[in-house]
């Protein structure tokens, strides 16, 4: 029998990274030069931070092209840039810098805004915090992630992601210990959830209605 | 779990609290020290007396010091204030020195508690060049600006440049008020305290007795603005926005309540300009405050039916995350850290002009649906961003980087 899920929790600490754009091409030339962890901040980061922005441009690029630049064909290119599918965050920023430069080829006049409407190029510090919450076998789950906060389903299914092989979440490498055969459907209800649609309460939800449709797959 | 902590979990679930006591663990015993430059009037020492007590709680050993100056030294750091926020204004060589003998003289006195400590947080630039005169210290210090540095009168930022670079790290409000330095500059936004006097819930018995100190109808429309009399905050513009809603308001009240900081000489100076703006109009109340008048001001945000901060520069701008608090949609000016809390159409508005807030009153007074469904919003918005305890989670956060160097990830187990 494997070992308890132990929850985890997290806090976000963000900081300046000395970089700020006030154009498409700042952002194209600064993207070159941004660190790895200010690429990764700006596309998980918002989901632990106070906004209203626009939920479907999921990305702060996204959000900048939409909001400030006003460009909304950049914008749509940009929000659909996925992390995920990505192995390195080198790859990544590649993705962006095609997005971007093909845009700029296309461009009759530069795009540029006021001070006011900058793009700070941010990274955070991550703390690790563990809860005295556990999780003893799958069936527990539902249970155990309703008392789920926001930094323990940000470390457990976003900043997982980067800690283990395969984009896997905690849960699923979690899962893997047991008899994978019996928990197959519910590896496979948790491999289906998109973490990277909307909030993280919305999240909670995802992951929740996941396990319970999974469990509810589990041969008796 | 503690008295108090079950108060605050009560308000922002376990979880939070659970979060909180989780960091805090393994630093039980640390000793932090606050340095700031006054003990009551202003956000920051909102912030610290109810901050300290927090931290004390959850095991830190924590003292909260304030330096002391004479009327030049605050004249001097005023002049400061005004020019890191744009100001074209220099202080006299006078000043200047009253500057550096203050924070000498204070550093002496403070010595034994400064370099002993394992963590000292510097607030704003009154107290920054105790850093310089402890040079025995021992722990990790960091300068927290709680000032929007965007655009700062250069003479005046590289005059404060050498007292604050030699830190192990700063704070600000927001990116877009940071400045380069050669350090790492850690962003947090500040927060209120629900369970403070001005942030608790009231009894409509509490709102109805302010109200009735106050000589204001509770059957007509009342709009409130909270702060400083300060030429950043634009009274005298929320008076011109005021007139003209009220020509589709009609019987539209106003009060301008601030109060007092030891450290803000020029607030009897812009007092004058705004009671000379308000004439003897019978709607408009012009409320000098005492620095201990928490509950009234509480209970004039509750009264009313909008908040307004109609600032042209602003730090974060705390009396919004008031207002918010209570429920109540915010006109703010859009700038600095209002722009973080107010998101037009869903906590409020932001203007530029007196004639976009007056705009914006009357959209909303006209609207009674709109303004609870943003109401309602608003605080739990709060709730979720802006609260003591996310202020202090952060902090937490903050201590353990600064103890474990710089690394990107530190792992508290």
């Amino acid at each position: 029998m494997p070992t308890a899920f132990t929850v985890m929790d997290c806090a976000i600490l963000a900081r300046t990274t000395g970089l700020a754009v006030q154009s498409l091409r700042e952002l194209r030339d600064a993207l070159l030069k941004a660190e790895p962890e200010s690429i990764y901040y700006h596309f998980w980061g918002g989901l632990l931070r106070p906004t209203f922005d626009d939920p479907e441009f999921i990305n702060d690029f996204a959000v900048w092209a939409w909001r400030e630049l006003r460009d909304r064909a950049l914008a749509e290119r940009l929000a659909m840039v996925d992390p995920a599918a990505h192995a390195t965050i080198e790859e990544l920023r590649e993705e962006l810098l095609e997005v971007i430069e093909s845009h700029l080829d296309g461009l009759e006049r530069p795009l540029w805004v006021d001070r006011d409407g900058q793009f700070d190029f941010l990274a955070a510090r991550v703390t690790v915090i563990p809860t005295r919450d556990t999780i003893v076998t799958p069936e527990d789950l539902p249970g155990g992630l309703r008392r789920f906060s926001r930094g323990s389903l940000f470390y457990h299914f976003i900043d997982a992601r980067r800690r283990h092989d395969e984009s896997l979440d905690d849960l699923r490498a979690w899962l893997g210990g047991f008899d994978r055969t019996r928990y197959a459907p519910l590896s496979a209800r948790l491999a289906g959830v998109d973490p990277f649609q909307g909030s993280l309460s919305r999240l909670r939800d995802q992951v929740l209605d996941a396990v319970n449709r999974g469990l509810a797959e589990v041969p008796e | 779990m503690s008295a108090l902590l079950t108060q605050y979990a009560e308000v922002v679930g376990d979880a939070v609290v659970e979060q909180l006591r989780a960091l805090a663990r393994p630093l039980t015993g640390l000793r932090v020290v606050h340095v700031n430059s006054t003990r009551v009037g202003g956000g920051v020492a909102e912030i610290l007396t109810k901050m300290v007590p927090l931290m004390r709680e959850l095991g830190l050993e924590v003292r909260w010091e304030v330096i002391t100056g004479d009327d030049l030294f605050y004249s001097c750091t005023k002049t400061f204030h005004n020019a890191l926020q744009g100001n074209q204004v220099n202080p006299t060589v006078t000043q200047l020195k009253a500057y550096e003998d203050t924070n000498l003289r204070n550093a002496e006195r403070l010595r034994g508690v400064l370099s002993g400590a394992e963590i000292v947080v510097i607030h704003d630039p009154q107290p920054a060049p105790l850093l310089g005169h402890v040079p025995e210290r021992k722990g990790r210090w960091v300068w927290r600006c709680h000032i929007d540095l965007s655009q700062p009168h250069r003479p005046v930022w590289k005059y404060l440049l050498p007292h604050v670079a030699g830190y192990d790290g700063s704070i600000f409000s927001l990116s877009s008020f940071a400045r380069r330095l050669p350090h790492p500059c850690y962003l947090i936004p500040p927060s209120i305290d629900p369970l403070a006097d001005k942030n608790r819930d009231l009894t409509d018995r509490e709102v109805a007795a302010v109200r009735q100190q106050f000589n204001l109808d509770p059957d007509r429309y009342l709009v409130t603005q909270v702060s400083r009399f300060d030429r950043f905050k634009d009274p005298v513009g929320v008076i011109q926005a005021w007139e003209m809603a009220r020509r589709y308001v009609p019987g539209l009240q106003l009060v301008l309540a601030g109060g007092t900081a030891t450290d803000d000489p020029e607030g009897a100076e812009v007092l004058r300009e705004v009671q000379e703006a308000a004439g003897q109009h019978p709607d408009v109340r012009i409320l000098l405050l005492p620095a201990d008048a928490n509950v009234t001001i509480n209970a004039l945000q509750r009264a009313s039916d909008l908040v307004i901060q109609k600032s042209t520069r602003e730090g974060f701008g705390l009396t919004v995350t008031e207002g918010l608090w209570k429920g109540k949609p915010v006109i703010g000016g859009n700038v600095g850290g209002i722009r973080l809390q107010v998101h037009d159409h869903h906590t409020g508005f932001l203007v530029d002009t007196p004639e976009g807030a007056a705009v914006r009153m009357r959209y909303l007074l006209s609207h009674a649906g709109v303004r609870e469904r943003m109401g309602a919003r608003a605080r739990e918005f709060v709730r979720e961003n802006f609260l003591l305890t996310r202020h202090t989670t952060e902090y937490l956060a903050l201590f353990h980087t600064l103890l474990e160097g710089r690394a990107e990830r530190v792992d508290v187990a």
